[in-house]
């Protein structure tokens, strides 16, 4: 009984330990980001990574979320003869849930998983401590261009997915099953307010955030792993890890932002 | 016997260690660590694998604080001091990592050239002569646009060498500089690290297992065993000490080839 109480107690103070090494490390980030040197080609770099690379996954998934909304969603309206609010009810769903935590999760999967591994394996192999003994901030050099390249490149992705995602439900609503093409359109009109656009906008940013911060911070606190960082396998772990922890977040902001934006 | 030696009669203290204590979890490495590092001298740390040496060089650069204790370096105590403060004494540190720590997304010239671009304000020019002077000086001309993945680990490690000299530090730590080397290679990084420091004239500070080749280049040996130093002192010293944890690592490292005045006496006296 003791011994699993022992468990517990260590178990706790082990988490609050890492979400105390983690809310310092979000704070150290924003500093960086907000003060100077404001350097462009290492956040350029970035943006290609996080942004630019990402713009096929982007199409793809934006392309095929919005062409089964629009399916499940005209063969749903149509029990009630509403297929006319067909383009309403995709273009909401995109802008205010599924673009902003579709476009997070993509972005986790493939550039989030990338920053915990990059940096997790600086870690191991000394670099950050390396950089630090040059005298040079692994905050600034490192996670300040990831931080202000994410921040700038989700929001965009989300818009892509948006829009795509909009065509998508079109391609499927309009050309495959019939519904009137300016009923689509002007029913999106009609429903999506200035409103819906700014949750979408700022959960994205959120999200950006927290993606890119769970993703660092991972990575950077490897090494304090407790099953232990090290080798190839502390690396995989720690990034599966991120991964999981990145896209719960997001999906537990999503309902908090949503409770509070509605 | 580093050359160096004989330039000041009364060396200053670069760096110093007052009774420093650290746990991880619930094994005390460190306990209780009292050494200093004479300026422009070099001084070793030796001792079994595990036992702390890297731990000391962390507490050094400021890496890790101490639990307990003080850390001053040229009198100035880092747990005391800002980031910013620490940053400056850090500008006169150089580091060759044991496995070299290069960035390997970046090329030899680059590696090389972080610290000028990052912490300097010289133009493009002045940092491409001082990169290829550094990498003249470690035979590494013609390999700057390599990647670290394509080099051998004798050129990683001069290359880190040579990235840990290129702001001409003060303090020059290395921590196992020839592990994983052959001898060859390892008596390469040492005539480099000689000749350097001849001509440079920094403090060095090493932490190494290549006993006893080591102590040819050291002004000072110090063995850590049971969380502490057991003695820092002149090699020949160390040989002949009779510490009897000295005693027991020379002789399990060079095998029983010295013995104290107590045990032969007029062992050493000169006839």
């Amino acid at each position: 009984m003791r011994n699993a109480l022992e468990k517990i107690g260590d178990q706790v103070l082990y988490l609050l330990e890492m979400a105390g090494r983690m809310g310092l490390f979000l704070l150290t980030c924003l500093k960086c980001v907000l003060l100077p040197p404001y350097k462009m080609r290492p956040v350029l770099s970035q943006i290609q990574f996080i942004g630019a690379r990402s713009i096929f996954v982007i199409l793809f998934t934006g392309a095929f979320t919005g062409m089964v909304l629009g399916l499940q969603g005209y063969y749903t309206l149509r029990k009630f003869g509403s297929e006319g609010l067909l383009g309403s009810a995709v273009a909401l769903s995109l802008i205010r849930e599924l673009g902003p935590v579709l476009t997070a999760l993509m972005v986790i999967g493939r550039a989030g998983s990338a920053i915990t591994a990059e940096i997790g394996i600086m870690r191991n192999s000394e670099q950050i401590d390396a950089l630090e003994c040059m005298a040079i901030d692994p905050c600034t050099y490192l996670m300040k261009p990831k931080f202000v390249a994410a921040i700038l490149s989700i929001p965009l992705l989300t818009a892509i997915f948006d829009v795509v995602g909009i065509w998508g439900g079109w391609l499927v609503g309009v050309q495959l099953l019939g519904v009137n093409d300016g009923a689509y359109f002007q029913g999106m009109y009609a429903s999506v307010i200035w409103k819906d656009i700014e949750m979408g906008l700022v959960k994205s940013l959120v999200f950006a955030l927290l993606v890119v911060w769970i993703a660092s911070a991972r990575g950077y606190f490897l090494h304090l792993e407790r099953e232990g960082g090290f080798g190839a396998e502390g690396v995989s772990r720690t990034t599966t890890r991120a991964v999981v922890m990145a896209s719960v977040t997001v999906l537990v902001w999503d309902y908090l932002i949503s409770a509070i934006m509605l | 016997m580093n050359g160096n030696t004989g330039k000041k009669t009364l060396p200053e203290v670069a760096i110093e260690l007052q009774g420093v204590v650290k746990t991880f979890g619930r094994q005390r490495v460190l306990d209780g660590i009292d050494l200093k590092v004479m300026a422009g001298q070099t001084t070793v740390i030796v001792g079994a694998s595990g036992q702390g040496k890297s731990v000391i060089l962390k507490h050094m650069l400021g890496l890790v604080r101490p639990d307990e204790g003080r850390v001053l370096v040229f009198g100035q105590d880092l747990s005391t001091i800002s980031r910013k403060e620490l940053n400056e004494i850090r500008m006169n540190f150089g580091v060759l990592f044991q496995n070299a720590a290069l960035f390997d997304s970046m090329t030899v010239f680059d590696n090389v050239a972080l610290p000028l671009r990052e912490r300097t304000r010289k133009s493009d020019a002045e940092i491409r002569s001082l990169v290829d002077e550094k990498l003249k000086l470690m035979d590494l001309f013609g390999s700057e646009s390599k990647y670290p993945a394509q080099l051998s680990g004798g050129m990683r490690k001069r290359v880190g060498l040579a990235r840990a000299l290129v702001l001409d530090p003060k303090v020059v730590f290395f921590d196992e500089p020839t592990t994983g080397l052959d001898a060859h290679k390892s008596n390469e990084i040492y005539r480099l690290f000689y000749q350097t420091q001849q001509q440079l004239g920094y403090t060095a500070v090493i932490v190494s297992h290549d006993v006893p080749k080591i102590f040819k280049l050291s002004d000072h040996v110090a063995l850590l065993a049971q969380g502490q130093i057991q003695g820092c002192m002149p090699p020949e010293q160390f040989q002949l000490s009779d510490n009897p944890l000295i005693r027991e690592y020379v002789e399990t490292t060079m095998g029983p080839i010295y013995s104290s005045e107590k045990e032969e006496p007029g062992l050493h006296e000169t006839v």
